[in-house]
């Protein structure tokens, strides 16, 4: 009896890993940028006549930043959640529209300069959230997805909440959802606005 | 960041949903094909630096397509990443500092090759460890196998005798 429990607990053991492993998944991976300051940038709004954004401007607040584009079917699938969100006025959400010009945008055999790749990513964004809502108190255009590449970024949509201090304090990859929302993001903000005061 | 290609489902004749497909797939490997041959490469191509970059993108895992290396994966995010080496080894950074730089924006994910550290020591020592642990274990096995084993006691005499006996009587014609 004794000589079958034994590898029965192993197997058992190895059924145990196994299980865990399949619920876990596998496009999730842990960002070496929670806990540290958020990358600084500046870049050009949708607001022509604004000045460029920086993260620097959002010191002694929480707030999200939101990693976005027209040509993301996800992002049209969590943005309801953020239109709503952004209307209870908890905190300010930033739209980091990550290259929005894609290579079949443009006219082809055409060099288009960085300016006209400008306007034509203010049109195209700027009509989709007319579309959709617009929950952003800023969308900041990386055409080139530079400042992408320092955010880790790999998949749009992405979302990050940053502290007063500019500390990044979550990123979640992939589509927003009300559970996230409620379960993880919620609590820290409260937990994060209580510590700064 | 993969573009899907999703049609509206029952809207179409079963026919025309053909056609639009068709139409779509053709429009799309014709875009795929344009899009590479029209696009710019805005570095020299130094082979030296082509080189250094195909060397640390073999080490470096496309994020978009896990199971691919940077080096190998036509995602679009691996070509920016790949003109981002490029950068950085045209400034003279050298290997470990690019894949350090790497490393600190998405992660050890990124790293073909984990580096070697307590929390990937497991990764790296835990065969090794399988290894003697079984080992040891087939030894002690083989060890009790054989203390358990009596020797057989030597024949007597008479059951000598007995024996040759029967092997001679079976001989007998």
């Amino acid at each position: 009896m004794k000589k079958f429990l034994i590898p029965f607990g192993l197997f058992m053991v190895l059924i145990a890993f196994l299980a865990i492993g399949l619920k876990r998944d596998p496009k999730e991976i842990p960002s070496p940028l929670v806990g540290r300051v958020a990358p600084a940038f500046e870049l050009a709004t949708l607001d022509p006549a604004a000045p460029p954004f920086s993260p620097q401007r959002m010191r002694g607040q929480v707030w999200m930043l939101n990693v976005w584009a027209t040509w993301c079917v996800a992002c049209r699938q969590e943005h309801p959640l953020l239109v709503a969100f952004s209307r209870a006025n908890q905190l300010p959400i930033v739209g980091l529209n990550y290259k929005e010009v894609q290579v079949q945008d443009r006219p082809q055999g055409v060099a288009v300069d960085a300016e006209g790749q400008l306007a034509l990513a203010r049109q195209k964004g700027g009509t989709w959230l007319q579309r959709y809502g617009n929950p952003y108190v800023a969308t900041a255009f990386d055409l080139d997805g530079r400042v992408g590449i320092n955010y880790g970024v790999y998949g749009v949509p992405e979302t990050y909440l940053i502290d007063q201090a500019g500390v990044i304090r979550y990123k979640q990859i992939g589509v927003l959802t009300p559970e996230i929302l409620q379960d993880r993001i919620l609590p820290l903000v409260k937990q994060l606005t209580a510590a700064g005061g | 960041m993969h573009r899907r290609l999703t049609l509206p489902q029952g809207l179409f004749h079963p026919q025309l949903h053909r056609l639009l497909l068709g139409i779509s797939l053709a429009a799309a490997l014709l875009t795929s094909t344009l899009s590479t041959a029209g696009e710019a490469q805005p570095m020299a191509k130094d082979p030296q630096v082509e080189q250094r970059l195909n060397h640390i993108s073999e080490e470096l895992r496309c994020l978009v397509c896990q199971n691919e290396s940077l080096a190998s994966s036509r995602a679009e995010l691996a070509n920016d990443l790949r003109e981002e080496v490029r950068k950085l080894i045209v400034d003279g950074m050298d290997d470990a500092t690019i894949k350090t730089y790497l490393v600190d924006r998405y992660g050890d994910f990124v790293l073909y090759r984990p580096t070697v550290k307590p929390l990937t020591w497991v990764l790296w020592f835990g065969p090794f460890l399988a290894l003697v642990l079984g080992i040891a274990g087939m030894m002690l096995y083989l060890r009790a196998r054989r203390a358990a084993q009596v020797p057989a006691a030597p024949l007597t005499d008479t059951q000598r005798q007995k024996v040759n006996a029967i092997l001679n009587a079976g001989d007998a014609p």
